[in-house]
């Protein structure tokens, strides 16, 4: 019983949800393999090596392959996929673009962005935005899943030599042509995986009082989220966003700021350690799942918070 | 161009749902149900493209029991032309559900195929990248603008690191985000004109696809309750009550 892990990665770095996909895999299986697929990667397998629970790396490294189009980059899965019992991919919009493809082209019914593994053939998945837990099990010849990545931890990236393998890059014609990403560039913490979020709705107003909640978010280290609301209304971008559409955050610490709370938002962010909700309509659902509620306006709110985090520094330094 | 929407009939997105106390799954008797809301996004694209004269004609397509209908009438209110029910008694899973839209697409020959990028209540995120492998046609997932030039697709993607762009070829399969568009409201005149709109019914049988189940749902439970927390009085009780009580800043 083997695992194939495909890798999420950006050509020069696996992304963390790589990681939490691999430990994913380590539940089901020791014999994990992971595959990557992308342009100019000797360094970045070289360095994967030393993932102690990878036993093999499989790699394609093809210009082709630069940019991930799933049409390119599926024949090279299914063509793989006989020697294994278990494909995981992470539940990213990577993830979420790719495997279902590889669903049509081995004829198996994927099962998408799990939350926990029973056994080898039962898994746990989240339905209807978290608000029902569904446990499923399948006997098809191979299991394919998608994982969540705030649903596992993080495998230990030292202490491994693995073997890598290379494969050959299978020609594919593909009419789509990729053009460009706009990627936000921020030195804060990257949503997914931060211990601190700070996210920000419609209360914010407009995009520049978010500018409060990233001098919040940069005194905590934390990173900054948004409902749909706030992206929707243009304060913050897409990327931003967390919930039932958006990314699944789970940090230690998640600040909600002039966020009422609808379900879909919830499903995003109800697994975090400690919520604080902050809102001046003592009303609004998002105090019932909080921890800690402050019924006040944020703009008072926010500063206050900075200037009391300031003297907690000032004290303890 | 003929343009092909494919539509779920899911519970309404405001309705609190409840775990059947058998745990066998969510009660979807008497309760509110709604055209699945990206796929309303879908809807709209594809009027609009009809209203921009890029689209000659606009199909809507629902796969459900009878009651299903509604969601099509919907869909029609809306702008969409005419619209075809496929005839299951049983819910499908995603694979099952994008080989039976490739039969319609087969029947149907439309030039672009829209649908919501998921669905909300088994939040798979499947279909329209089945149908896209399936078709072999080109796939645009989570899309948040569409700009059509002749056989030209511009698509905007949203990923996890902000936007990707793309340009491809019709025919393609595009799944739509929810800030692809503002959906209309069907206006009154609209409803009743969409009762006289055609609504073809197929039986799915006669599609001669497999629709068996491949996952078997052991229980379906509720999600574990958070406990209910405190209010504080202000800022200052706060802090502390995260560096002390909390530790967690």
């Amino acid at each position: 019983m083997t695992v194939l892990v495909i890798a999420e990665h950006d050509n020069k770095n696996l992304k963390s949800s790589t990681l939490n996909t691999i430990s994913a895999a380590h539940k089901i299986s020791d014999d994990i393999h992971l595959l990557i697929m992308g342009k100019n990667i000797d360094e970045l397998s070289n360095n994967s090596k030393s993932i102690q629970l990878i036993k093999k790396i499989i790699k394609c490294d093809n210009e082709k392959l630069e940019n991930f189009i799933p049409e390119i980059l599926s024949p090279i899965i299914t063509n793989l996929a006989e020697n294994y019992s278990h494909i995981l991919a992470p539940s990213s919009t990577f993830g979420k673009n790719l495997l279902p493809r590889i669903s049509a082209s081995l004829d198996i019914t994927q099962i998408s962005d799990i939350i926990g593994i029973e056994s080898k053939d039962t898994f746990i998945r989240p339905i209807y935005a978290g608000n029902a837990i569904s446990y499923v099990q399948t006997d098809q010849k191979i299991n394919l899943i998608t994982i969540r990545p705030t649903s596992f931890e993080k495998c230990e990236e030292s202490g491994g030599s693995a073997q890598i393998e290379e494969i050959p890059y299978i020609d594919s014609e593909v009419s789509t042509i990729f053009v460009n990403r706009e990627v936000s560039k921020s030195d804060r913490p990257e949503l997914g995986n931060a211990r601190v979020v700070v996210s920000g709705g419609r209360g914010l107003e407009n995009s520049e009082n978010f500018k409060l909640l990233y001098d919040l978010a940069d005194k905590l280290n934390a990173a900054v989220g948004a409902s749909r609301a706030a992206v929707d209304s243009g304060y913050i971008g897409n990327e931003y966003q967390v919930g039932q559409t958006g990314k699944m955050v789970a940090p230690e610490l998640y600040i909600a700021v002039g966020i009422s709370g609808a379900i879909q938002h919830l499903a995003g962010m109800k697994e975090s350690k400690v919520i604080v909700a902050i809102n001046k309509d003592l009303e609004a659902p998002i105090f019932n799942i909080a921890d800690y509620g402050l019924s006040s306006d944020l703009f008072q709110a926010i500063p206050e918070i900075i200037k009391e985090l300031d003297l907690l520094n000032r004290i303890n330094s | 161009m003929k343009v092909l929407v494919a539509v779920k009939r899911v519970v309404d997105y405001k309705v609190q749902i409840r775990v059947k106390s058998d745990n066998t799954g969510v009660e979807t008797q008497n309760v509110k149900m709604s055209v699945n809301p990206p796929d309303e996004n879908a809807i709209e694209e594809a009027v609009k493209l009809k209203e921009q004269g890029l689209a000659s004609e606009t199909i809507a397509v629902s796969i459900g029991d009878e009651k299903t209908q509604d969601v099509l009438r919907t869909s029609m209110a809306m702008g969409i032309d005419r619209s075809i029910l496929v005839k299951s008694q049983n819910p499908l899973e995603p694979l099952a559900v994008a080989k039976t839209l490739k039969k319609i697409v087969e029947k149907e020959n439309p030039d672009l195929v829209l649908m919501g990028k998921q669905a909300i209540d088994d939040d798979s995120n499947q279909t329209g990248q089945i149908l896209s492998a399936l078709l072999n046609w080109p796939q645009g997932c989570f899309i948040s603008s569409l700009k059509i030039e002749g056989n030209k697709v511009l698509i905007s993607r949203e990923i996890d690191e902000g936007i990707e762009n793309l340009e491809t070829k019709l025919p393609a399969v595009l799944t739509c985000d929810l800030r692809l568009n503002t959906p209309r409201f069907a206006s009154l005149p609209n409803i009743m004109k969409a009762k006289k709109k055609p609504l073809d019914m197929i039986d799915i049988d006669t599609l001669e696809i497999d629709t068996s189940t491949k996952i078997k749902t052991l229980k379906v439970i509720e999600p574990p309750k958070r406990k209910a927390g405190v209010m504080v009085n202000d800022v200052k009780e706060l802090v502390e009550k995260l560096k002390y009580e909390a530790k967690v800043i």
